[in-house]
């Protein structure tokens, strides 16, 4: 047990001897299948210590922050009214961290060890969660321990603003950022070359009298403009769009040193999360579709074969028009496993239109729980369903598109055409709600002030948002900042210059 | 040992001063008339939240289950992976309200005047006696008692713990009489409920005693409280009624006054007694001679015996508003009286304000 976390949570939260002898169980039992996690250590709380925990992110020591607070009394009080209760909670370190509420039946507790064990493979084995510090507990505290101490020299309310404004900005990350290598560095030498570069591409020529017919003065004056345009390029700043909009600001904006230090934990802590958000269904559906297969085949004994189908209805059900991701995942595992098992993939299996031969095939290939486990490894959400989502599924789980009809003010069914839906759900997946924005110019219009520009994906901004965020931009950037989008399909910018935001048209190509 | 206290206390001093930012318009809308002191309010706040850039409305997403085009499809998807406009409900109580109220208009803590002490001889269950009457016996004492005598008689075994009381082990709750001193206060709310205030004019004056009632039960531990509605007669009400009622008639505003003498002579002392008369009305008394035997009642009777005497009238279409005239003919420059006009719902919180803000 890692000294860190006895040092936070109460002692004498460690297994009663029945719970212990289950978790034994069930780990024996999930390595058998191949699982491959973390050590995992299960703590006994009361719902109200589940709560504090999860409010906190699953970490015991965060730094001070009100949102917490938020976040707790929201939970308490959808948990005094019944609205939801949290039935595991686990997070991504090593050794693993879960917790169990003491009120839950025995039954709960094994389906939630179950599929605890399920996430913590994930976590160890998911590309995604490669670049993740698996000490985060020892880092969180430690975040919470250098904030503690700027707040006492700076005090609490400047150093909450300044977190607030950080936090504003924490979904402007790159998620893909750990694993490719964005930028390239323009040398002062190559812009210094292009620039006294006078050829201006011109194509040499043998005779001078041909000079005149090989480079007429439009084809001049069309190079000259190129070149011109790739100066330009080379000597704006950024010389590439940066979807890290935090990572910039914290390379390039002019902060005292306790914001950068706070930005930078802040950046670190968003970096750390986001793998959890882009492999969302796929880690629930993984955990799921373990904790059903370990409880069905192993664990369940007589007596509790009620309670569990109730409770894992609970967490697979699906309200009318809503997705669940531990039902899409699962079906979806279920489903590959199944296509693999009989061999329904390659060339022939494409290639086959006929619906009688394509409902009977079967090579027996028995290859569906070895993809299962690649998949797992290899993919997150977006690819997930991008690669797996097929015609044959849409139509067996029943999916469709909806819309909201202003008349009928409800949501209805828009489509049920495959390439609709998959369109749908991978533009929800691909932005998760967040916009992508990109910083392409830190000088703009010469005054040191930002530029963003929003890649419009058919959705607007919500503005009255859009307008504090930006405010808070300017604070940390120090200069004006713009945003640059599209407004009802007209190309707009946004402008904040640390008092008011106002709004005008833009052309497209600005 | 985690401890999200001070995120907590963080929070809610951020809903605070969201709360003390809308108060007025809490205040006078009216809704929480009526409540008790330790009741809970649900204020319903928006976008207490990090702003982010996220998108607006969704205008499409992803469903599962049976069901034709055009149909409806349930819920439907909220904006984005998280849920959209959350409105939060906060709970506070109408004494942190209060509260709120008075540190943001700046009232005064009222203070008791020292003579006006009441003793009052109170019995306390705070001793054990050995004996006493069954139904005052103290059972985990005796049980106690029971334990020690079978440790010391060497009777009690761990393995088997029973403990059988005797009679001696037997131990009964006591009292003892003390004398307490309080300083006891009783605020007489009158409101004028005839025919020339509206009912716009009745919401007013009764938002306002609401939270002039609320903020002096914050203040006093001890506050009595009286209710007199009158029209051309006066009579007492309870509490509920004050805060409900309507009714119509003429006015004759001595009729409440004489009622309130009543009350006093009957039932406080003005040497025991912190006494505070709160009078709302639309000033459209009667007739000038009923009103010299207000101004009469008030100087001769009321005003001496009270800590303050407080009139409030509100604008009304109808009302001469004469009242506060004749009133304040009579007591300019005398400190226990304070009057005040409520020309709209926004004044309200000024009106408050200026009866309130003498702290006697």
């Amino acid at each position: 047990m890692s000294r860190v976390a006895t040092r936070f949570l109460r002692e004498g939260r460690s297994l009663p001897p029945i719970l212990e002898e289950a978790r034994v169980h069930i780990s024996e039992l999930a390595r058998s299948y191949g699982l491959d996690f973390f050590e995992t250590i299960f703590e006994m709380c009361t719902y109200e210590e589940i709560n504090m925990i999860a409010s906190y992110g699953g970490f015991p020591t965060r730094y001070p922050h009100w949102r917490f607070g938020m976040e707790y009394i929201q939970m308490q009080k959808s948990y005094e009214y019944g609205l939801s209760k949290i039935y595991e909670m686990v997070i991504n370190t090593d050794p693993s961290y879960a917790y169990l509420m003491d009120c839950n039946l025995l039954v709960d507790q094994k389906l939630v060890m179950a599929h605890v064990y399920g996430h913590v493979d994930f976590f160890k084995n998911n590309l995604w969660f490669a670049h993740t510090n698996r000490k985060m507990l020892d880092q969180m505290a430690n975040h919470a321990t250098r904030i503690r101490r700027i707040m006492d020299r700076h005090g609490v309310d400047e150093v909450e603003a300044f977190i607030d404004q950080c936090l504003s900005i924490d979904n402007l990350i790159d998620p893909y950022a750990s694993h490719i290598k964005r930028r390239r560095e323009v040398s002062e030498d190559e812009i210094e070359k292009a620039e006294s570069d006078q050829g201006v591409g011109r194509i040499p020529t043998q005779r001078a009298y041909m000079d005149r017919h090989v480079n007429p003065p439009e084809f001049l004056a069309e190079q000259r403009r190129r070149r011109q345009q790739e100066l330009d390029r080379m000597r704006s700043f950024p010389e590439e769009p940066v979807r890290d909009v935090m990572g910039f600001l914290l390379d390039h904006a002019k902060l005292p040193r306790w914001k950068h230090e706070i930005l930078q934990i802040i950046r670190d802590e968003a970096y750390y999360f986001a793998p959890q958000a882009q492999t969302k269904i796929m880690n629930e559906g993984w955990a799921t579709y373990w904790h059903t297969h370990l409880m069905t085949q192993h664990i369940l004994d007589d007596a509790e074969v009620v309670d569990y189908a109730d409770h894992h209805s609970g967490t697979v059900h699906m309200r009318p028009g809503q997705l669940n991701p531990y039902k899409l995942g699962v079906e979806l595992y279920r489903h590959i496993e199944s296509r693999w098992d009989k061999g329904r993939f390659g060339k022939e299996w494409s290639e086959c239109e006929d619906p009688r031969e394509r409902r009977a095939w079967d090579t027996g290939a028995g290859l569906g729980r070895e993809k299962i486990f690649e998949v797992r490894r290899t993919h997150n959400d977006v690819t997930f369903l991008d690669t797996f989502l097929t015609e044959d599924f849409c139509r067996e789980q029943g999916f469709f598109t909806t819309r909201y009809d202003p008349k009928a003010r409800e949501w209805v069914i828009d489509s049920r055409e495959f390439l609709d839906v998959k369109a749908s759900l991978l533009q929800m997946l691909a932005t998760r709600g967040t916009p992508r924005v990109y910083v392409v110019d830190a000088n703009h219009a010469n005054r040191s002030e930002l530029r963003l520009h929003h890649e419009h994906e058919g959705l607007d901004i919500q503005l009255d948002w859009a307008s504090v965020t930006l405010g808070n931009l300017v604070a940390l950037w120090g200069r004006p900042v713009h945003l640059d989008t599209l407004l009802e399909g007209k190309p707009i910018r946004l402008s904040h210059d640390g008092h008011q935001i106002t709004r005008e048209a833009r052309k497209e190509s600005a | 040992m985690l401890n999200i206290d001070r995120d907590l206390g963080r929070f809610r001093d951020i809903v605070k001063g969201r709360v003390r930012r809308d108060l007025r318009r809490y205040m006078s809308s009216g809704e929480l008339v009526g409540r008790k002191g330790k009741e809970m309010v649900s204020i319903p706040i928006h976008q207490i939240g990090i702003p982010r850039l996220r998108y607006g409305e969704n205008r499409s997403g992803v469903g599962q289950g049976e069901g034709e085009q055009g149909e409806g499809a349930g819920q439907g998807p909220k904006a984005g992976d998280s849920a959209g406009e959350h409105l939060l409900e906060v709970e506070l109580t109408v004494d942190e309200l209060a509260e709120i109220l008075g540190e943001e208009l700046e009232l005064p803590r009222i203070q008791p005047k020292g003579m006006r002490e009441a003793q009052s001889a109170k019995a306390r269950y705070k001793g054990i006696s050995l004996t006493g009457p069954e139904s005052l016996r103290h059972t985990k004492r005796t049980f106690k008692q029971a334990l020690k005598r079978q440790i010391a008689a060497g009777t009690y075994d761990p393995a088997r713990p029973v403990v059988v009381p005797i009679k001696e082990d037997r131990r009964y709750r006591s009292f003892v009489i003390e004398n307490e001193p309080r300083s006891a206060a009783v605020v007489i709310y009158m409101m004028d409920v005839s025919g020339s205030m509206g009912k716009e004019q009745k919401e007013i004056v009764r938002s306002e005693a609401f939270w002039i009632d609320a903020w002096l039960q914050h203040n006093y531990d001890d506050v009595e409280t009286r209710f007199i509605i009158h029209d051309a007669t006066a009579r007492e009400v309870d509490r509920e009624t004050f805060f409900r009622t309507r009714e119509s008639g003429g006015t004759l505003i001595s009729s409440a006054y004489k009622l309130c003498l009543e009350i006093l002579d009957r039932d406080y002392p003005a040497t025991e007694w912190n006494i505070y008369p709160f009078h709302f009305s639309d000033g459209d008394n009667w007739s000038q001679s009923d009103t010299r035997t207000c101004i009469r009642l008030l100087e001769e009777q009321i005003i001496p015996r009270s800590n303050q005497f407080s009139y409030a009238q509100v604008d009304s279409q109808y009302g001469s508003g004469q009242f506060i005239k004749d009133l304040n003919e009579s007591f300019e420059g005398v400190d226990a009286v304070c009057l005040s006009r409520i020309p709209n719902r926004d004044a309200i919180m000024d009106s408050i304000k200026e009866l309130l803000g003498k702290g006697r």
